[in-house]
């Protein structure tokens, strides 16, 4: 049954079971609020109630002199830190307006932090915040994108002359041409609504200031502690080395809004610093409504030109973007723009992208980030180009995927990090193949023309895609051969519960040649590892991947040597297993890893070495990937609709996915099912609605409704294994491929199901009441 | 979302209780199961000066069940109601409901008179109320009174119980025999509210049907009653043609408003799908009625 | 000084409250605004209960109380007085798994493991009704707690192979 970690020198590639699962399994987890930081405040943020407004005034003598209430900030009292946060990506035509931790004489959406309270506790801050009086000077709001495109519209910025964040275009070949004189072109509009991350844990914060060490700590529950810190560093004045920034060894979750930087991350170390106290604030439920970052709404127009075999000539997607109120990056938009291609040989593209600020919270990365909403637009057009030419729209896909031979494969457009659109491997037909043998289209034909007979409609929808992942600009890692002789590994980057701990153990135990048992994993530490980067983009096995592997080898190499001067004998005559090196004729002679840190690490007082031992026996490595690697999938689906109520019921799911090389079968399937929810709920149930002036309508979970055990069904997985050439161990990123064709596919099928009434379903998620509406021809918002 | 202060009363009876609630009058709420109440202490929708815990009354747990039919007390929590066999066996309609109610860990704590007297027009339970024909015991200190489901309700989130008294009990009489009914919903996730819900009970009298209930929730600010549905059935056989019916009458003077979740042009067409399709569970319940 | 922050909320009615928490008698007092997430969670510093949405949504943080799972977020501390609740710390054996715990585990049932007690109690309660033998069954046991990381196919897997191995045993 339960597979214990064995001596076998071979750990990567196998499902070894979890060594975080322990402590949380027994309620010992080390999630921030868990942690007791002993005598410490608390802090609470009053809001903005309105999507834009001007703050006339701020009362905040009442909310002083509540009981237990220690402080209360506004923007009057945080001068130094009023500086503008800079975008986390951003692009030489961005229209830049400023964003502040705090707001400073405007507000520009519900729930932007407007005061902040300190009290002994949560409870008497929320209670003195009732007693800050705000004055506002109401303003129109922007609840869309096409309301900040309408002419007249309210400016989100006064200093701005527009709403537009930024406009970019990206083109191959000659697309307006091959848009003149493609055989066929179709054109629709699809619209992708807002949706949240919705990690169980909220984002949080804590900070003490030690006045004798000058040493600032802050923990954060973030995906990305050395950029949070290089962040507060420039903000406060301080150097990286005077700030401590620590990512509890458990984070309830992150799926991207924890890689950004908010206000609340600058205000609360000020704040402890301000005290001279240790102060914590937990976002609750509601606060992550309306404050941290969202992602997806987009509306794409798209038009594809296409031969009479099905043979895609061109594509064209204008998008708008909706940026939100501020732009914390630019990543989201650009990565829609370069995976709008997928796994298509497409010779003309043109890929145009109008973000815009809107009176809503800002959005940024969201698992996925970006590349739903692109699948969401090609994959339907795909569909509509088989409906078109009465092909089955999987033999649309069969004649325009790349082929297995065509890698390294130029798209010739950028991806968002800069480099050329180059995929470098990939196997796209067996994919593709893999789907079909899974779902047998033929009979699912036969199948559905029986099911429309007896009033009950099915449809087939499948979606395919391209991701970049593995982005740079460099990962690292550290290893270390402890006092006590045990093998250390320091990763910078925070786990989310991806099983960091397990994983590079895995790779390091092998690289290493040692028994698992002596190796420790540890991260998300800023004062074990001076540079680093973070869990986002799917990035961290392809990059703190090669990095451990490579700090691995050299720990490897040094302790052969240490070993054989020892030992007396050759570095070529010594064998390293178990937790010792050994003379590899006479196995009898050895020497344990702990005597050699004694000797190599510890050593004795004044006293020289052999000169042929190496000392301080520790590996940094800083693995910078050249560019993106391309993780591929594919998601087919058949639902049954219910066409009189509009509810739609996936029964089958086939999930393929190629991300190179698996580190670890049980936690990328995990990863896989993980992401797959989270695209069922992108499909069919979550959307942060807003109304038109930008008033969030859905701030609890009675009406914003992640998907449950009864609405996610069990997809069948495969793996494709095409390796990636761009990084030693063959890895690509796992961690949102399951999610990126969901939506697509979903919305693909219902169509199908639909295709008796000719529904269109173009906006998502495709809630019962859309769904109905797409049935009898009406459109619904 | 930590509650404003208020101040926590555990009356040891139900004299305590009401004598509390009237000398508090509107600074006070009663705290039952809470399943509802403390969501909105939470996010500070409410902030009742004084709560008023019930849960310590003993005379108002569980409830009788004899020939005159189910007197739910206050303190009769959801989940004891849907798991008890017996109702399950005469009330199926209040098992049925039940079971929509969220999840059975909020079942476990919410209890049967306070999702009635919370009122919410997306709820399951008020429009089953009025579907059994129920009616509200409302105490107060040194008074009764009995308010017909049917009146109970006004608006959203708003009852006929006044400042100072407590619902006691629900009183549900027995069903006529030959009767039978079902509780169907549509909601976006398993255990939500419903975007719309339908509690039929039908009175068969041979093959053909004496008498019919039919109420909707979740399209109108109260339970509504689809009189022209009811109308449809009464007198008639179950079939496939009457059903139809019901179905395009049940909304006639439903005007549910548009949300973010659904147009009321959507809650009115499945309401009628709701009618339709609970009404052919009835008749497959009931042998006589699908002749 | 700030206070430690295992105090109660202030600005309230303090009361008196007795209760079992996984065997042990415990008395504290208590503001009665306080939910019971947060006694067990700042007083007792049984933080294995977490507080996910604080409106009985997510159900994060489900206990046992009186032997059936609620939600801890929508509970009042005063409304424990006298009861016997049990929490996830309460499982294991020392540091030996129960089933459902060593099931968790070797079906990666758990990711980020910020809701894995509330789902260890729900399920609890529910097995201690009686077997979950059918992937709805399991689904429908699982479905009072939301998970954003696993999608549930391991939550499945893992309360099945405990109907599995039940089945085995008289094998053996």
């Amino acid at each position: 049954m339960s597979q214990v970690e064995t001596t076998a020198t071979r750990h990567v590639g196998t499902s070894m079971r979890r060594r975080e699962d322990h402590r949380l399994l027994i309620g010992a987890g080390k999630f921030l609020d868990d942690l007791d930081f002993g005598a410490c405040y608390e802090a609470a943020v009053l809001r903005s109630p309105y999507p834009s407004a001007r703050i006339r005034s701020i009362a905040v003598e009442r909310a002083r002199q509540a009981p237990g209430v220690v402080a209360v900030f506004t923007a009057a009292d945080l001068g130094p830190i009023l500086q503008d946060l800079p975008p986390k990506v951003t692009h030489p035509s961005l229209n830049r307006q400023p964003r502040y931790p705090i707001a400073v004489d405007a507000v520009r959406y519900v729930g932007e932090p407007v005061a902040v309270a300190v009290a002994s506790n949560r409870w008497l801050a929320e209670d003195a915040l009732e007693l800050i009086e705000v004055d506002y000077d109401l303003r129109p709001g922007v609840g869309s994108t096409a309301s900040a495109l309408a002419e007249g519209a309210p400016l989100v910025h006064e200093a701005s002359d527009t709403n537009v964040a930024v406009h970019i275009v990206q083109q191959s070949g000659d697309p307006d041409a091959a848009l003149r004189t493609a055989p066929h072109v179709l054109r629709d509009t699809f619209v992708i609504t807002r949706g949240g991350g919705h990690s169980m844990e909220g984002r949080a914060v804590a900070a003490r200031y030690d006045r004798a060490a000058s040493q600032l700590t802050v923990w954060d529950a973030t995906q990305t502690p050395h950029y949070v810190r290089h962040m507060l560093a420039a903000l406060y004045g301080m150097t990286e080395d005077e700030i401590r920034l620590i990512a509890p060894a458990d984070i309830g979750g992150g799926f991207g809004p924890k890689a950004q930087f908010y206000g609340e991350e600058a205000l609360i170390p000020w704040i402890a610093m301000h005290l001279g106290a240790t102060v914590k604030w937990i976002e609750d439920r509601w606060e992550s409504f309306i404050s941290s970052t969202m992602e997806r709404s987009q509306t794409h127009r798209m038009e594809i030109g296409f031969d009479d075999d099905g043979r895609i000539l061109v594509l064209k997607d204008v998008f708008e973007h909706d940026q939100g109120a501020y732009c914390v990056g630019l990543q989201v938009p650009t990565i829609t723009m370069s995976t709008l291609p997928g796994p298509y040989k497409i010779p003309n593209i043109h890929s145009e992208l109008i973000a815009c600020y809107t009176n809503m919270v800002p959005t940024s990365s969201l698992r996925g980030a970006g590349r739903p909403q692109a699948v969401a637009a090609t994959e339907r057009m795909v569909d509509r180009i088989a409906e078109h030419l009465g092909l089955e729209p999987s033999e649309v896909r069969r004649r325009n995927l790349i082929q297995a031979d065509e890698f390294p494969y130029a798209v010739g457009l950028r991806f968002r990090d800069g480099s050329p659109l180059t995929y470098d491997s990939g196997d796209y037909p067996a994919l593709l193949d893999g789907a079909l043998e899974r779902i047998d289209v033929p009979a699912f034909r036969t199948e559905q023309a029986i099911a429309r007979r007896e009033g009950r409609f099915l449809g087939l929808g499948i979606g395919m895609f391209v991701e970049g992942s593995g982005l740079g600009p460099f990962e690292g890692a550290r290893v270390r051969l402890t006092n006590a002789g045990r093998i250390l590994v320091t990763l910078a980057a925070s786990p989310q519960g991806q099983g960091y701990e397990t994983v590079y153990a895995q790779l390091a135990a092998d690289a290493i040649g040692v028994d698992i048992e002596h190796v420790e994993v540890r991260h998300g530490d800023t004062s074990t590892i001076p540079f680093g980067q973070g869990t986002f983009a799917s990035r961290v096995t392809a990059t703190a991947g090669p990095a451990v592997h490579e700090a691995c080898l050299r720990l490897r190499a040094e302790l052969l040597a240490a070993g054989a001067v020892a030992l007396g004998v050759d570095p070529d005559d010594v064998t390293l297993g178990g937790s010792s090196v050994s003379v590899a004729w006479a196995p009898e002679r050895t020497v344990t890893l702990q005597d050699l840190a004694a000797v190599s690490n510890m050593g004795r007082h004044g006293m020289s070495v052999d000169p042929r031992m190496p000392v301080a026996i520790e590996a940094t490595a800083y693995f910078k990937p050249l560019r993106a690697v391309y993780t591929s999938g594919i998601y087919a689906a058949v639902v049954d609709v219910d066409v009189e109520t509009g509810m739609v019921e996936v029964v089958r799911s086939v999930l393929g996915h190629d991300c190179g090389v698996v580190l670890n079968p049980m936690i990328v399937d995990g990863q896989m099912y993980g992401a797959f929810a989270h695209g069922i709920g992108n499909a069919l149930y979550e959307e942060a609605a807003y109304d038109e002036d930008g008033q969030p309508l859905a701030t609890s979970y009675l009406d914003y409704p992640l998907p449950t055990a009864m609405e996610v069904p069990r997809p069948e997985l495969f793996h494709v294994v095409s390796p990636s050439p761009l990084n030693s161990l063959g890895v690509k990123g796992a961690g949102e491929g399951g999610l990126i064709p969901v939506p697509a596919a979903i919305a693909n099928a219902v169509e199908d199901a639909l295709r008796p009434f000719g529904g269109r379903v173009n906006r998502l998620p495709l809630t019962p009441a859309r769904v109905l509406a797409a049935i009898q021809g009406t459109t619904r918002q | 979302m930590k509650p404003a202060p208020f101040r926590y009363h555990l009356p040891a009876t139900l004299q305590e209780a009401l004598e509390l609630l009237a000398e508090l009058g509107d600074d006070a709420k009663v705290l039952a199961g809470g399943q509802s109440l403390l969501p909105m202490l939470g996010y500070r929708l409410t902030a009742p000066a004084h709560l008023v815990d019930i849960g310590g009354l003993s005379e108002l747990r569980g409830w009788e069940l004899d020939e005159a039919g189910l007197r739910i007390r206050a303190m009769a929590r959801q989940r004891e109601v849907e798991l008890d066999p017996d109702i399950g066996l005469r009330f199926p309609i209040l098992h049925a409901a039940i079971a929509h109610v969220a999840h059975a860990q909020i079942r476990n704590r919410g209890t049967v008179c306070g999702s009635v007297a919370h009122a919410d027009p997306a709820a399951e339970l008020p429009a089953t109320m009025v579907a059994l024909g129920a009616t509200m015991v409302l105490e107060r200190s040194g008074g009764r009174r009995e308010v017909p489901a049917a009146d109970f309700f006004q608006f959203h989130f708003t009852t006929a119980i006044e400042t100072g008294e407590l619902l006691t009990e629900v009183r549900i009489p027995s069903p006529r025999s030959g009767s039978t009914g079902t509780f169907l919903e549509i909601s976006h996730r398993k255990g939500d509210f419903a975007l719309v819900g339908v509690a039929a009970t039908v009175v068969a009298d041979g093959d053909r049907v004496a008498a019919a209930r039919i109420v909707c929730a979740g399209v109108a600010p109260t339970p509504f009653v689809a009189v022209a549905a009811e109308q449809a059935v009464v007198g008639r056989v179950l079939d496939d043609a009457t059903l139809l019916v019901a179905q395009y009458c049940a909304s006639e003077g439903m005007s549910p408003t548009d949300d973010f979740h659904a147009e009321g042009a959507y809650r009115r067409q499945v309401a009628g799908v709701l009618v339709r399709r609970s009404l052919d569970v009835i008749r497959s319940q009931q042998g006589a009625l699908s002749a | 000084m700030p206070e430690d922050p295992a105090t109660s909320s202030g600005g309230c009615e303090v009361i008196e409250l007795s209760f079992v928490v996984n065997g042990e008698p415990v008395t504290l007092s208590s503001d009665v605004r306080v939910s019971l997430a947060e006694i067990l969670r700042r007083d007792l510093r049984l933080t294995g209960t977490h507080l996910g949405c604080e409106h009985g949504s997510c159900g994060a943080c489900t206990v046992i109380v009186d032997g059936l799972a609620v939600r801890s977020c929508l509970m009042l501390a005063a409304q424990a007085q006298g009861a016997d609740v049990e929490t996830v710390e309460g499982l294991a054996r020392g540091d030996e798994l129960d089933d459902l715990q060593a099931a968790f585990r070797e079906h990666h049932a758990l990711q980020c493991g910020f809701c894995t007690s509330g789902f260890l109690m729900s399920l609890t309660a529910r097995l201690r009704e009686g077997p979950v033998v059918s992937e709805f069954q399991a689904r429908e046991a699982l479905s009072g707690n939301i998970c954003r990381c696993t999608g549930y196919v391991g939550l499945v897997d893992a309360v099945l192979s405990l109907a599995a191995d039940s089945g085995k045993e008289p094998l053996k």
